[in-house]
């Protein structure tokens, strides 16, 4: 009897206390994530009622809509040259502040600190630092007799740009990294040592395998993350030049909220869920062939 | 072998070194143009200690927008929106870890699954409820969802909650604790340090916060600076000196909590790094 009068007074706790997220998942993100679906299959324009059009926005996505293809062309470039080079340049320095210098503390909040900056002022300073005629990259490359590109208004070095001003938010990364190599036994590398290995043998066969499912972790995220890039190109560029900027979520808020093609707008957001979901699976597919699992 | 040990430090070092001049120079080139009288700002070759230097930008930042109002509303928004996630989330994730309920294990699942999701594809439903609601060019778009809590939030609260040991749980009961009083007096004061990793990120996720109020804010009333700051940019776009104030001063409060909550931060964002 006490046991069952137990068990009332914890589901109806439960379910008190679970009422706001039950409410809150059900209005902002289950009944909007059917509606969307609905959406992306319907022409729907706001001022007047939603029509269906069964696989009509998809197929113009695929067909009509150069700029579809483009900004995804975009996303991807990002995606792929950025997120690697990111991952890298993360490991590097967490590597180099492992050694145990002295200051090690003070550059890891330097190498931080841009990481905790809001990306609408990280965008304002780099159109400052990327300015072509008095802007301070151009001024350093000018001092080794480099003619600097003109970064944001060039079609070329738009996207580069944007890839070198991402480097300078390493830090979240770096910090994941160092807690990381925190957790790398020291054994294993007096162990190597006695073997006799070098620093990279080292690297290679103690610290990479340990860290890879940390590496594993940040890819996947870096990717999930880098293929909804908007706010930078939305302040610096306008997606400009030539649409070189013009980034899948950038294009999906135009149609959106500038043209309110909700219906179409929603059919980008599904296939950008398809994207994300493809990309995650071969990450995980690949996995096995290079991230090394503990206790296994 | 000492000697080539000697030598790998001293590259270490000048690495390191090199890579932090070139993260702080960013910040070290914003304050001197954000102090430069006009007729220094576009020197070439730039000159970096301003003479002398000036508070002028700072100022007109105030006369060309609505500066105080934009920074009042962009706190108020910090401050509802930690309160909301603070009353939300740490009870449902209480609720998945220690509690015993029919269906908790398959909202649980749905709440996983949804992390899935691209927020692009609730952004234009949330858009079209909120304008059915009227609460277009309004605040409560961006603060009021915060108090209905947050998938990863509670995900994150959850697997702390799970790492304390169940016979404190057991013990209170015994003495006739209610289950709320084992949540509020028991457990929460042992997750402290997860609690104020949500916090942080939370009031970064605030300030940062720029799609948002792109989407749901027009006028400077309901405006928190993120946008504020690209409205002054649009319509005064060479005023670099001036820009740049603006930005410092967005920038200053997030790296005055940062530096005060430093051990947080890195905390934080180790665990959610390692326990994602």
């Amino acid at each position: 009897m006490t046991k069952f009068k137990r068990n009332k007074e914890e589901i109806i706790t439960a379910y008190i206390i679970i009422l706001p997220w039950l409410l809150g998942l059900s209005i902002f993100i289950v009944g909007p994530i059917i509606s969307s679906l609905m959406f992306s299959f319907m022409d729907y324009s706001v001022v007047l009622p939603p029509k269906f059009i069964g696989l009509g926005n998809y197929k113009r996505m695929f067909l009509n809509d150069p700029l579809f293809w483009k900004s995804l062309y975009n996303t991807l470039y990002m995606t792929v040259i950025g997120v690697p080079l990111n991952i890298l340049l993360a490991l590097s320095v967490a590597l180099l502040l492992n050694q145990k210098l002295k200051g090690e503390a003070l550059f890891r909040t330097i190498f931080y600190l841009p990481s905790v900056v809001p990306q609408v002022a990280i965008s304002l300073l780099w159109m400052w630092i990327l300015n072509p005629q008095v802007g301070l990259i151009n001024y350093l490359l000018s001092l080794f007799g480099i003619k600097g590109p003109m970064w944001l208004a060039s079609e070329q070095w738009a996207k580069p740009a944007f890839i070198i001003m991402g480097l300078w938010g390493i830090g979240g990364n770096m910090v994941i990294f160092l807690a990381g190599l925190q957790n790398v036994p020291q054994h294993l590398y007096d162990a190597a040592i006695v073997d006799g290995a070098n620093i990279w043998q080292r690297f290679r066969y103690v610290t990479f395998p340990m860290l890879s499912p940390t590496i594993f972790f940040l890819l996947v995220m870096g990717i999930i993350g880098t293929l909804q890039i908007f706010t930078q190109a939305y302040i610096m560029t306008a997606g400009g030049p030539m649409d070189a900027t013009l980034f899948y979520v950038y294009h999906l808020f135009n149609k959106a909220f500038r043209d309110f093609h909700m219906g179409y707008a929603s059919a980008m957001a599904w296939f950008l869920f398809i994207i994300i979901f493809i990309a995650t699976i071969i990450n995980l597919k690949l996995a096995p062939k290079w991230v090394y699992y503990e206790s296994e | 072998m000492n000697t080539k040990r000697i030598f790998l430090r001293i590259i270490a070092y000048i690495l390191v070194i090199i890579g932090g001049i070139s993260f702080i120079i960013p910040f070290i080139w914003t304050v001197s143009t954000a102090f430069k009288p006009d007729e220094q700002i576009f020197l070439f070759p730039p000159k970096w200690i301003p003479e002398p230097p000036t508070i002028k930008h700072f100022k007109e930042v105030f006369e060309f927008i609505p500066f105080g109002l934009l920074y009042k509303n962009t706190v108020l928004l910090a401050l509802l929106n930690i309160a909301g996630t603070l009353f939300s989330c740490p009870l449902a994730a209480y609720a998945f870890a220690k509690l015993k309920w029919p269906g908790r294990d398959m909202l649980f699942i749905i709440t996983l699954a949804t992390m899935m999701l691209p927020p692009q594809v609730t952004m234009i439903p949330q858009f079209l409820i909120f304008r059915r609601l009227g609460w277009l060019n309004t605040m409560l778009p961006l603060w009021m969802p915060s108090f209905f809590g947050n998938a990863f939030n509670i995900f994150l609260l959850r697997q702390f909650f799970l790492t304390l040991p169940k016979e404190l749980d057991d013990a209170a009961r015994i003495d006739g604790c209610s289950f709320f009083d084992i949540f509020w007096r028991i457990n929460l004061p042992l997750i402290i340090p997860a609690i104020t990793a949500v916090t942080i990120f939370t009031f970064m996720g605030t300030w940062n916060n720029f799609i948002g109020p792109l989407i749901y804010v027009r006028s400077y009333n309901a405006m928190p600076l993120s946008l504020g700051l690209r409205m002054f940019q649009e319509a005064y776009s060479a005023e670099w000196g001036a820009l740049m104030a603006a930005s410092l001063m967005m920038i200053l409060p997030v790296i005055i909590v940062f530096f005060f909550l430093q051990k947080y931060f890195v905390q934080g964002i180790s665990l959610t790094g390692l326990k994602g």
